[in-house]
Formats: structure tokens, sequence, C-alpha cells
């Protein structure tokens, strides 16, 4: 491009393409620094490989990675965290975290402590004289684990809290220590952010594809096939259908509610597949409302003999809480609308019977949200896939995942790291029970039991390795 | 009942609240001194304060140059950032460390004496059953501590000590013990307070004031403490006050309650 002679300093640009005049060199070089800038504080710790200046990010996940997990919930954010944080060489691992739907501006680091609210104010189970016995035994089991749990009789019910009306009432089990209730989005914040700082890398799509060793058997096994590992992983951008295949040692399977859905994804030999895993999203409502009357400070997470359950929630006088509806009533769960008049008719009498206060109430909001139900035997599905190697499963918790997820995410993490399970034995919770049959039944409320032994110490060490000592 | 008196111990910081010493009358049995005062002879003995503070919190005003400098340097550099962490490591590990149960002690001594031991080597004050004087952190091991094996502890001072929810649980298992003044520490949290309810049956006198990580959760776990006479709670960080306030002496009937003062009229979205 020759630079016209004669032209005059800023003259109009005409219509032949004029090179850049020398007053324009100042503007060029300040737009310059001002993208090395942006560059610049756009890295910080741990937001992964350099970006050549100028290029804008792109928002496909990388083409090799040592460990994909798909899901970004609380589980496989957790996961990735202790695979980072229990990995032997710092920057020893690639681990992408692949969310279907972020809705919060991520790569904003900050550093711990982190206050996850917690409240422990304990649980309190309240148990009809036909599951007193289940109850007493779950208390006994959880003593010997270290538990602080004491067993109430209505007499002592009344006294402690007399907001209560003890009808039908045999036998109460409260807890005294390390238990109560928390913020679960700060939770998953501070996981992410942790997480984010070690290293790991995250992207926004969907993972609809495999490839696996299958289509290198010669020739192609029918049938008969044992085994396959899986080679890669194609994950589909939001609203494109435009898919990038991340070359991966392992995937972790923390799709909570389409952990099922995701096995079902095309690419996995139907012959592997089997047993299919039996993890559907059910729809659950929360309901909060407003009762100046009701329990003071003191008030406890309350789970009554017929499922309802509640809670304070800040000091205002607001509380929440809902049911789980039995089998034959399950809403439908293709959408997140609430049904307001179950809490009407079915969630509000129970509470107004067990708690007096709450028969002149104020509704508030409400809202839905989906559990990860196993529907085989509705504990958590913990460990390898049996016939896929490298295929990790950790989800299934049908509501508990909040509370397992720091201990799952660990025990997955000793697994891929170490190849056995280090600090809690979870091979109980493996697909073992899915491939002969053998559902890990509970007795009432033995939930509780693997709740407070996988929710105390996963979440006491998580919470100490997070800052708080 | 013995007499247990507040303020014996030397510590720097609890204001008595002028309201507190014209109160409304008191069990005969605790009495609430104002201190003396005196902070050179304490400083002297915390050559560790600086563990009691906790840099890693974003809202830490005693940031210095040179912090600011090396947190500027972390961002750049892996090295820096690096040193800045094994520092926060090591400063936690310590801080754990100096935390740990006497279990030695406890076992062939008590856990009186396990708690005593505990307290003066973090820089706080004991107090025994039948004894005068509060016993004051010297800087070293104090044997007449073994020789008091038999006796219960009363009352205990760790204002301003570096004492976390482990170090707690060496507190929880003390039968008789009736005053813990915890003001000011920076580590006890909502979580370490809700350790302490195996206290219950015993404990008279309580201070959380200025307590930073304290919130109005960890107050709804003191339903436990039906004994209790005396609650400080002035200084903390709670959202509103005055509600707090009516709701903590509805759970705590009987417990003269100092801070919080009701400065507005209470919130229409009340309470009885």
């Amino acid at each position: 491009m020759q630079r016209a002679l004669g032209c005059p300093r800023g003259a109009p640009q005409t219509h032949h393409p004029l090179p850049r005049p020398p007053s324009e060199l100042g503007l060029s070089l300040r737009r310059l620094g001002q993208t090395l800038q942006d560059q610049l504080s756009a890295l910080g710790p741990g937001t992964g490989s350099w970006v050549p200046p100028g290029a804008t990010r792109d928002p496909r996940p990388p083409e090799e990675a040592d460990v994909v997990v798909v899901g970004g919930g609380v589980v496989g954010w957790s996961v990735a965290y202790w695979l980072k944080a229990l990995e032997a060489r710092r920057h020893g691992m690639r681990v992408l975290v692949v969310e279907r739907d972020p809705t919060e501006h991520l790569g904003v680091l900050n550093e711990p402590p982190v206050d996850i609210q917690f409240q422990p104010s304990g649980y309190l189970f309240l148990a009809s004289p036909q599951d007193a016995d289940g109850l007493e035994a779950t208390v006994k089991v959880q003593r010997e684990e270290g538990v602080q749990v004491m067993l109430l009789s209505p007499t002592q019910l009344k006294e402690k809290f007399p907001w209560i009306d003890t009808e039908d009432v045999a036998v109460a089990s409260y807890g005294l220590e390390d238990e109560g209730w928390f913020d679960p989005w700060t939770l998953l914040t501070a996981l992410r952010r942790k997480a984010m700082s070690l290293g790991v890398l995250s992207c926004a799509g969907e993972v609809r594809g495999f490839v696996t060793s299958a289509e290198d058997m010669m020739p192609p096994q029918g049938p008969d096939l044992l085994s396959a590992r899986i080679k890669r992983v194609h994950v589909y951008m939001q609203d494109s259908l435009e898919y990038q295949p991340v070359t991966c040692a392992i995937v972790v399977n923390a799709a909570g509610a389409w952990a099922g859905e995701l096995l079902e994804a095309a690419g996995l030999p139907e012959a592997l597949c089997q047993p299919p895993l039996p993890i559907k999203p059910r729809k659950r409502y929360v309901f909060s409302w407003h009762c100046h009357d009701g329990p003071g400070l003191s008030c406890p997470f309350l789970i009554d003999t017929t499922g309802a359950y509640f809670r304070r929630e800040g000091i205002g006088g607001n509380y929440l809480g809902g049911m789980s509806p039995p089998e034959e009533e399950e809403p439908d769960p293709s959408d997140l609308s609430v049904d307001h008049n179950y809490f009407q008719e079915q969630v509000w009498p129970r509470l107004a019977r067990r708690v007096p206060a709450f028969s002149s109430l104020r509704p508030g909001s409400s809202w839905a949200g989906y559990y990860d139900h196993n529907s085989f035997d509705r504990n958590g599905v913990v460990g390898p896939h049996p016939r896929l190697p490298n295929l990790f499963v950790a989800a299934g918790f049908s509501g508990h995942g909040l509370q397992h997820g720091p201990a799952a995410g660990r025990a997955v993490a000793e697994l891929v790291l170490k190849g056995q399970y280090e600090t809690l034995d979870l091979s109980r919770l493996g697909w073992r029970r899915l491939v002969q049959g053998e559902p890990l039944m509970e007795a009432l409320h033995e939930e509780q039991e693997a709740q407070h032994k996988v929710f105390g110490k996963g979440l006491l060490g998580v919470v100490t390795a997070l800052g708080k000592s | 009942m013995e007499p247990v008196t507040w303020g014996g111990a030397q510590s720097q910081c609890i204001p008595v609240h002028p309201n507190a010493l014209c109160a409304p009358p008191f069990p005969p049995h605790v009495e609430v001194a104002a201190p003396p005062g005196g902070v050179a002879s304490r400083w002297r003995l915390r050559h560790t304060t600086w563990l009691a503070h906790d840099t890693s919190n974003m809202a830490a005003p005693r940031a210095g140059l040179a912090h600011r400098l090396l947190q500027g340097l972390s961002r750049w550099f892996y090295d820096a950032e690096a040193a800045l962490d094994w520092a926060q490591r090591l400063r936690r590990v310590r801080l754990h460390r100096m935390n740990a149960t006497h279990v030695y002690l406890r076992d062939i001594y008590g856990p009186n004496v396990a708690a005593a031991a505990l307290t003066l080597s973090l820089g706080g004050s004991v107090r025994f059953e039948g004894q005068e004087q509060w016993l004051r952190p010297q800087g070293r091991w104090q044997p007449q501590l073994l020789q008091l094996r038999s006796a219960p502890v009363r009352g205990l001072d760790l204002s301003a000590c570096p004492i976390t929810y482990s170090g707690l649980e060496s507190l929880a298992s003390l039968p008789r013990l009736a005053l813990l003044d915890l003001s000011a520490c920076p580590h006890v949290d909502d979580w370490a307070l809700a350790r302490l309810h195996a206290l219950g049956p015993s404990l008279r006198a309580l201070s959380l004031s200025r307590c930073p990580r304290v919130t109005e959760r960890g107050l709804a776990t003191l339903h436990h403490f039906r004994e209790l006479r005396y609650l400080d709670v002035s200084g903390l960080a709670v959202p509103n006050p005055g509600l707090l306030r009516i709701l903590l002496e509805e759970m705590l009937p009987g417990c003269h309650i100092v801070g919080m003062e009701l400065e507005s009229p209470p919130s229409p979205a009340g309470t009885t």
C-alpha cells in the first residue's frame, strides 16, 4: 500500500485505501496496550493455559484432558477439587468440568476462608411407635461412630421444645453437635473457586457422545463384548451443533439427575450398558412461609413422623419446608413449575398438627428442584462402571447429594488417583449391588446413618481444607 | 456453691457495661467486678499473638505495605504465590498444634488439669475451686497445676486467645465449669459454639463479646445452657440486634443479657 504523496495530513479519507497517517500510530499503540492489559488482567493464578494477546478466549474445551467430569454441581466440583487437592504433584493432571447450564460468571478468584452460613441447630427426627425400634437402632450405630446424638422421650421433647405437639411420637433423635443446615450455593461457589484456583478447567457444554475402544476392535464385536475404554468425549457447545472431541483418560459421571440419561448417549455400546443406571430426575417442592408465633431461635430441622419437614430461616419468623410425596403421586418432572395446592392440602395440615402455632401462617415463596432419584434403592451409586473401566459414577443420592457431595468427591478422587478407597470405604455403594440385584435397603432413617458418617467426616474435611481450622 | 468472680483475670479487653453493675439482682454467688487492666504483661507473654490473626481474611485491617506488596506479587509470580500459600499453611498447622489436646495430662491427671494446661499455654487464665487467685500464664510450665488435680476448674478466661474449634474439645468435658470468657477470640465461630453444649448443666456466665466470627446462628445454639445467668453479647456483627436480643431473652429466661441494646422500637415483622 503506497502512501499517496502530496496527500495533506488530516485530509478526509477518500476512496482508495490509505495507509495510516502517523497521528494514528499513538492511537493504535494505545489500543495495543489496552488489549495487552485486558489479556493480562484476565489471567490470574490458575486460569489455565496462556492465550496470545488479541485472541478471544475460546469457549470450546481443550482437545485433551486427563479427567473429564460431566456435571458441574456439588458432586462434580467436589470431585474436581479433591482430584487437585490430593494429586501427588502440583499441576500434575488436567481436569475438565463440563457443565450444561452455568448461571454464574466464572473466573472470579477469591481466597478462602469461606463462610457457608452454617447453622448448627441440629436435626430432630420424630418416630411413631412402629418406627421407634428402627430409630433407636440407627442412633446406636451413629453413636458408635462418634456422632453426638441423643434420644428424647415425649416428655423430654415437650420440655425442650414446648411448641411441639407430641401426639403419636414414641421417641425422637436430636443431633447435638456438628449438625444443622447451611447455604448450598456458597458451598458450591467455594468449591468451584478453590478448584479453579488449583487449576481445574471448566467449560459450558453438554456431553452427548462418546467414542470408545470398541470401534477399534477387529472384527467389530457384537454382544460378546466384555469391556471397552472410553477414548474421547464429544462436548457439544450450547445452542449449537458444533462439538469438540476431548481425548481423555478418565470420565467421571457426576451429572446428578441426568446421570442415567448420560449413559444412554451415542457411542456407548449397548452390550456394555447393562444394567442401565436407574437414576431419573424427580421434582420436589420447597415452600416458605411466615408465622410470627412460631418456634424461636432454638428450632431445629424437624422431620415429622409423616415425612413432612421444616426449619427456621433467619430470625424474622420465616420457615421453609416441604414433603416428599408417595410414589403414586410423583409430580411430572418435565418442568419446574410449583403446585401450590400441594402445600395447602398435604404439607400444611401435617405440619399444623405437629406444631399448633402453624395453624395460622402466611405462605411465602416456593420453588422446585430435581432430586437425582435412584429408583433401585434410593441410595447413591459411587464407583467404577463394571464394563467401562475408565468411567466412574457418583450420582443418585436421591436428595442427599449436597450432604454426600464432599465425601463422595473425595472417594472418587481417591479411586482415580490411588486405585482404592482410603478414607471411607464406599464399596457398598458400588455397582455390584445393581448388577446382582441386591438393593441396599435401609431400615427407616438408616439414611441418617449414611448422612452422618459421610457428611460429618466429609464436610469437616472440606471445611478444614478450605481454611477454617 | 462457691462464689465465682468474673474479673479476677487480668483481661485487657472486657469493658464491663456500666449497666451491668447495677443490673437486676444476680444470684448471690456470681459477682461481676471490673478488671484491673494492665496490658503490658499480657503482651510480653503473647509472643505468638500474630497467630491469633487470620491474615487470609480479606477484611483484615492490619495489612501493612509489605503484606500488600506480597499479595500483589503473588498475583503475577507463581513463586510468590507458593510462598504465601506455604506461609498460610504453616500458620494453620501451628494454630492447630497449639490447640491440640494434652492427651497425656488428660489420661493421667484428668480433664481439669488438661484444660487448664491448654488454657495457660494459649495465654488465658484459670481459676480452680478453692483457689482465691486466678492462675495467670507465665510463658512456662507451672508445676503447681499437677497438685490441683482433684479440684475442678470453675472459671476460664480465654479472652483474645487463639482457641479454635478443636481446642474447645478439651473444655467441653469440664464438669463444673461456671464461668467462660471467650470475648474477642478471633477463631471462635458458630460451629465452635455448638461444641459447648456439654457445659449446659453447669455454666452460669458466658461472654462472647466482640468475637468477629460469631453470628446469630451460633447464638441460636445457646439454648442448651439452662443455668446461664449472665451472657455478654456486645460487639457482635449481627443484622438485627434488637430483635435478636428479644429472641435470646425468650430462649434463655432468667439470664441477664448484656449488649445488643434495644435502640429502636422492635420491627413489625415481630415477635411476641
